[in-house]
């Protein structure tokens, strides 16, 4: 199999390793990279635990050709905090109660960045169609939605 | 929460209020590490020169294994190792055979045959997932497809495949039945005397846990002889303790990591994951993962099994239910898991919170050529008490009352006898149903919002009725006769008051308060007990008395006689003494309810603050 250079941006920071034809982004951030922020929940899209931004748009990185992320700009949640400090979403998650097992989390994060970033105010339906690829199945979506809607700085009330 | 308050309302001169958590918000302590991506559950453990594992699975229900070729796949680029049924130690056990309960009865890798669709046959241990994959498609399997039984009812009847050869009928063994009985009463005499009967059946379908992580394992040899394994398992020192049955291997050579679980809901407890792992890494002398695919999660992860229970009700004319008789199914799919031990949690659990003078039922654990069932939030009572309550609505159209004040009506209330002989205390079905009621504005008579669960006991309501006791359904029965699954119409009276079996004399069988049955194990004890007592014996028996530390003397009898002990026909002697021993399980299956006694006070560890022979230079005084 040949395996090929690529380089990318991840989380700000330039990454360049050899990737195979078939490898898919999952398995090269997590493996290859070392970065673990993206879960593997199903490996053929299905579930969103492993949903990752490149360029600014939520994917999911399971299915994701490795190859095909050359020269893009890559986002896990392993970039959301700056050291200590967290993300308005990851503050807005631990108020909430918007994590139980935390294994769809990073995935619901990810999701959820994309979306404020490109919508800072976001409707309630909004979100709900932001994070309709991730599946949750400890916590429930209604405090997820909520927690989202809480770090948009709304209430949880907001119109649907 | 206003309902927490009224709760103390309620019970404020009873109960200690000394709940000061609930109705205050605390922050999870594993929080940050789930928001920030830090938290490591076992596929986040990175080992140089990781192998993957992959099952080839069987695609039918049930069928005979007559060849496994795995020449092609074993020289396809990446293969490490075949794994067969061979490679495993000792490849048959049953989950709950560590404390006892059942027997071994499922193969980690099958030989020979499998039970249910999905079934490993053969392991494959590659350098990627793909060529695993790969490998695992290149093999060649002959399978002799044997007829199947997919439904509990159709698996009982005479004639009905085998499913499960270490249970031939097909059922689990409950002492001598090939179900678990509970009486209470006498439920015949209760319909004789009913102005209503009312009867219905009730489905419960299989569930799928669906963890968003998938069950797995990463195992690895570590540099002491000893193999790690990080796990996904909720029951970290079951997946252990079974490891290291099936490997056969002191469990003082693994070291489990476990903790972080990505969804659960009783799902991991199966420890599937965990011996194969930690074999390939035996056999391989490499780090090995064992990570369940998505589909795999769904075809071969033990789902909650499906109950079917049948209820049929005696009621008054004024809504007393004066009787309540169950026969329950429940699908154990093809090996017994946990469906053995959700029975007996069921069965302690009826008839509901409510007061029933006269209690039957008849469960069975019926295997089934489904994939196994195993735990899942509250499995064992969560099927019945959908089926329960459903009942209540209909008993109430039925005699034409409301259904909350027919709840109320026929609520326990604190000192009342529950059918498995322990006394209702700290109630609260009445409180509930009031605030249910006020709550949804329902309107309740005055004599409802009246009632509480302090009041309305009596002596006649707090005694063990006299009770029907029959000898229906002795295990293999059901193979050459159809037999009416339903309790059977009493044979015998078991007089008013008996607790325990042992008090029953040679009343029959019954299994109140889920007892093993005394006369099938009281000799069972007596000899297990007299085992166990006879390296004691025997200095003594060479003619050199010892002197013997109090704490060991025993009743003479068994131990100076062990075999006529075990030749003595009666088995309801003095069965008191025995019973009390933390006998070794007896092999019919019974769990032996008997309070941990140690044989004599603990010698060794710490006895009072200060002392302890683990202490050494200043502290040990
Ligand atoms: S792991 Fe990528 S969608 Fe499930
Ligand atoms: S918190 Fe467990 S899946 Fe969402």
């Amino acid at each position: 199999m040949a395996r090929k250079p690529i380089s990318f941006t991840l989380n700000g920071n330039e990454v360049s390793i050899f990737v195979g034809e078939s490898a898919n982004l999952m398995e090269e951030l997590r493996r290859n990279v070392g970065d673990l922020t993206p879960k593997h929940g199903c490996g053929q899209g299905t579930c969103g635990a492993c949903t990752v931004m490149v360029d600014g748009e939520p994917q999911l990185s399971c299915i994701t050709l490795a190859q095909s992320v050359e020269g893009r700009s890559i986002e896990t949640v392993t970039g959301l905090s700056q050291g200590p400090v967290l993300h308005a979403l990851q503050q807005a998650f631990i108020d909430g109660f918007a994590a139980q097992c935390g294994f769809c989390t990073p995935g619901m994060l990810m999701a959820a960045k994309a979306l404020l970033d490109r919508n800072p105010r976001p409707s309630r339906d909004e979100v709900i169609e932001a994070i309709s690829g991730n599946i949750c199945r400890c916590t429930g979506y209604e405090p997820i939605v909520d927690a989202i809607l809480i770090a948009s700085g709304q209430s949880r009330e907001v119109r649907r | 929460m206003s309902s927490v308050e009224f709760r103390k309302d309620i019970f404020a001169d009873e109960r200690d209020d000394d709940f000061n958590e609930i109705g205050k918000p605390r922050i999870r302590q594993d929080i940050l590490g789930h928001v920030t991506g830090r938290s490591r559950y076992y596929d986040d453990h990175l080992f140089d020169g990781l192998l993957h594992m992959r099952c080839v699975r069987s695609p039918h229900h049930h069928a005979r294994i007559r060849s496994v070729d795995a020449s092609a796949a074993e020289r396809m680029p990446g293969v490490r190792r075949i794994v067969r049924p061979s490679d495993v130690p000792n490849n048959l056990n049953t989950l709950l055979s560590l404390i006892g309960f059942g027997r071994d009865d499922e193969p980690l890798i099958a030989s020979g045959k499998v039970a249910y669709r999905g079934e490993p046959v053969l392991v494959i241990i590659a350098e990627t997932e793909a060529q695993a994959r790969a490998a695992c498609n290149a093999v060649r399997v002959d399978w002799e497809v044997l007829p199947h039984v997919l439904d509990v009812e159709e698996a009982i009847k005479p004639g009905a495949p085998t499913v499960n050869e270490t249970y031939p009928n097909n059922t689990f063994d409950y002492g001598r039945f090939d179900h678990q009985k509970l009486r209470f009463g006498d439920v015949r005499k209760a319909f004789r005397e009913a102005a209503h009967v009312v009867e219905a059946e009730y489905q419960m379908s299989p569930i799928e846990q669906a963890p968003v992580e998938t069950c797995g394992a990463i195992a690895a040899p570590e540099t002491n002889d000893r193999y790690l394994c990080h796990t996904g398992t909720q029951a970290l020192f079951f997946s252990l303790g079974t490891t290291a049955k099936l490997l056969d291997m002191p469990s003082s050579k693994l070291h489990f990591i476990g903790g972080t679980v990505g969804g659960g809901f009783g799902g991991k407890v199966d420890s599937l994951t965990e011996p194969m792992a930690v074999l390939g890494a035996m056999l391989t002398g490499r780090p090995v993962k064992f990570q369940w695919d998505r589909e795999e999660e769904m075809q071969v992860g033990a789902p909650r099994g499906g109950e079917r229970w049948r209820i049929r009700d005696a009621v008054t004319a004024d809504g007393h239910i004066i009787g309540r008789e169950f026969t329950g199914f429940f699908d154990s799919g093809a090996y017994t898991r946990l469906s053995s031990y959700a029975i007996q949690k069921g069965t302690g659990h009826l008839p509901g919170p409510y007061w029933i003078p006269n209690v039957a039922s008849n469960i069975y654990c019926v295997f089934t050529n489904r994939t196994p069932a195993t735990a899942m939030r509250g499995f064992g009572i969560t099927g019945v008490d959908f089926a329960i309550e459903c009942h209540m609505d209909r008993v109430a159209e039925t005699v034409g009352i409301d259904p909350i004040e027919l709840r109320i009506l026929n609520s326990y209330r604190d000192g009342d006898m529950k059918p498995h002989r322990r006394l209702a205390k700290n109630c609260a079905l009445v409180e509930c149903c009031q605030v249910v009621a006020e709550k949804a504005k329902w309107p309740i008579s005055q004599e409802a919002r009246s009632a509480s669960s302090l009041a309305g006991s009596s002596p006649e309501r707090a005694s063990i009725p006299d009770t029907a006791v029959d000898e229906e359904g002795k295990i293999g029965d059901r193979r050459n006769r159809e037999i009416d699954p339903a309790p059977a119409p009493g044979t015998k009276t078991v007089p008013a008051g008996t607790r325990q079996p042992g008090e029953m004399k040679d009343a029959g069988p019954q299994r109140p308060d889920m007892m093993p049955d005394a006369a099938a194990l009281g000799l069972k004890r007596d000899q297990a007990s007299a085992q166990r007592q006879m390296p004691a014996a025997a200095p003594s028996a060479r003619g050199a008395p010892q002197p013997v530390a109090p704490a060991q003397v025993r009743p003479a009898a068994p131990a100076a006689a062990p075999p006529a002990a075990a030749a003595q026909p009666q088995p309801s002697a003095p069965a008191a003494p025995p019973a009390r021993e933390p006998g070794p399980a007896p092999s019919t299956g019974q769990p032996a309810e008997v309070p941990y006694q140690p044989d004599k006070p603990f010698q060794r560890g710490v006895r009072r603050p200060g002392v302890s022979p683990f202490l050494s230079g200043s502290r040990r005084r």
